[in-house]
């Protein structure tokens, strides 16, 4: 009963609003990238060039991820380090 | 001197075809010279819905390859006699389209014509880019509905940067078409409003065309809804639009709710 009422409610109101707010978040966003090259493209092919100065690693193991949240953003990067690396790894520290 | 209107929106689906052969016969109805070009290359419609299907012979390809001439390519409508259709390819794919060819076509049909009204194809590939890239103005088609705006923007974005105009720092004269607008559910909060679009989309408003039976039964028919019944809502609505383009103030009409019987709301019944 509460959630038929609930879902009643809400019906009302309708979800205009919510798809209003959400586009203009969205394209704020994206009117921004336009203009810029891909940033994620270019994080991934600078990062790349960084760690394999130091270790051989297979491009395509590596995964840049970008998460946007209202308040705070994550970069993930996820880079995977084929066996026998982590010898040296340890030797140059 | 000669108008090169595009018909475009990002998103399939929202109304481009029909928007481009309704006004275009509005703007042939008006007296004005007018050319409906097809851009989709591989999956032409227009002449389907200008009911010009039977008598195509050659196409925008062909013309654009030398094989035929323009004038062989031209097909006049039967109702509207300053109302023409340049048709797109069937068989061939959109990589036939090159830029040069689509640029000699383009000045050539300027010189026939007061109106040359290119409908692009849904995306932002090859056809779209080269149905925008030598326009004075453009009408954005989008629907009430996020997705719709979404690359109805991203497409004004396009407008402002790669078309000729934009190039050589001029602008081309953006206005949004909103079809298929169903004031009922707009004015329960289903439904994105006039004001969000307008506000989201930062453009002027062309028309509002609503939500209606009469826009698939012209289609049906195979006759541009400004032709088939003049005195629908559809047709009004896009009427107006074309006086708008030619430089009119026409008063804005948004759409009335249809009124439905009690029996009709007791059934839940939507009203045609």
């Amino acid at each position: 009963m509460s959630i038929n009422l609930l879902q009643f409610l809400r019906r009302r109101t309708g979800s205009a609003p919510v798809a209003r707010e959400r586009l203009q978040i969205l394209l704020a966003h994206e009117r921004g990238l336009r203009s810029q090259p891909d940033l994620l493209g270019i994080l991934r092919e600078e990062i790349l060039a960084v760690v394999s100065r130091h270790i051989e690693l297979d491009p395509d193991k590596v995964v840049v991820r970008m998460d946007r949240g209202s308040s705070v953003s994550t970069l993930e990067v996820d880079i995977e380090i084929p066996n026998g690396v982590d010898k040296r790894l340890a030797a140059a520290s | 001197m000669a108008k090169v209107l595009v018909v475009t929106s990002g998103k399939g689906g929202v109304g481009k075809t029909t928007s481009t052969a309704a006004i275009g016969a509005a703007l042939a109805q008006r007296g004005e010279k007018v050319v409906v070009v097809d851009f989709d290359v591989g999956l032409r419609n227009l002449d389907l819905i200008m009911g010009a299907e039977r008598r195509v012979v050659f196409d925008l390809i062909n013309v654009a390859q030398g094989v035929a001439k323009l004038s062989q390519a031209l097909i006049r409508d039967k109702r509207l006699e300053s109302l023409w259709l340049l048709p797109a390819s069937q068989t061939r794919d959109k990589d036939a389209l090159t830029e040069e060819g689509v640029r000699d076509i383009i000045a050539d049909l300027r010189t026939k014509f007061d109106w040359v009204i290119c409908d692009s194809p849904a995306g932002i590939e090859r056809g779209a880019t080269l149905a925008m890239r030598y326009a004075d103005e453009a009408i954005v088609v989008t629907n009430p509905e996020v997705s719709s705006v979404r690359d109805a923007d991203r497409i004004i974005g396009m407008l402002d940067s790669k078309t000729v105009k934009a190039e050589a720092g001029e602008q081309v004269k953006k206005h949004v078409l909103i079809t298929r607008y169903d004031t009922g559910r707009a004015a329960r909060g289903e439904m994105l409003s006039i004001d969000d679009i307008l506000e989201i989309l930062a453009i002027p408003l062309l028309g509002i065309i609503p939500e209606s039976q009469d826009v698939l039964r012209a289609s049906n028919v195979g006759s541009p809804v400004t032709l088939n019944d003049a005195a629908s809502m559809p047709a009004r609505a896009y009427s107006d639009a074309a006086r708008r383009l030619t430089g009119e103030t026409v008063a804005m009409m948004v759409p009335a709710e249809p009124r439905r019987g009690f029996m009709d709301r007791l059934l839940g019944r939507r009203a045609a």
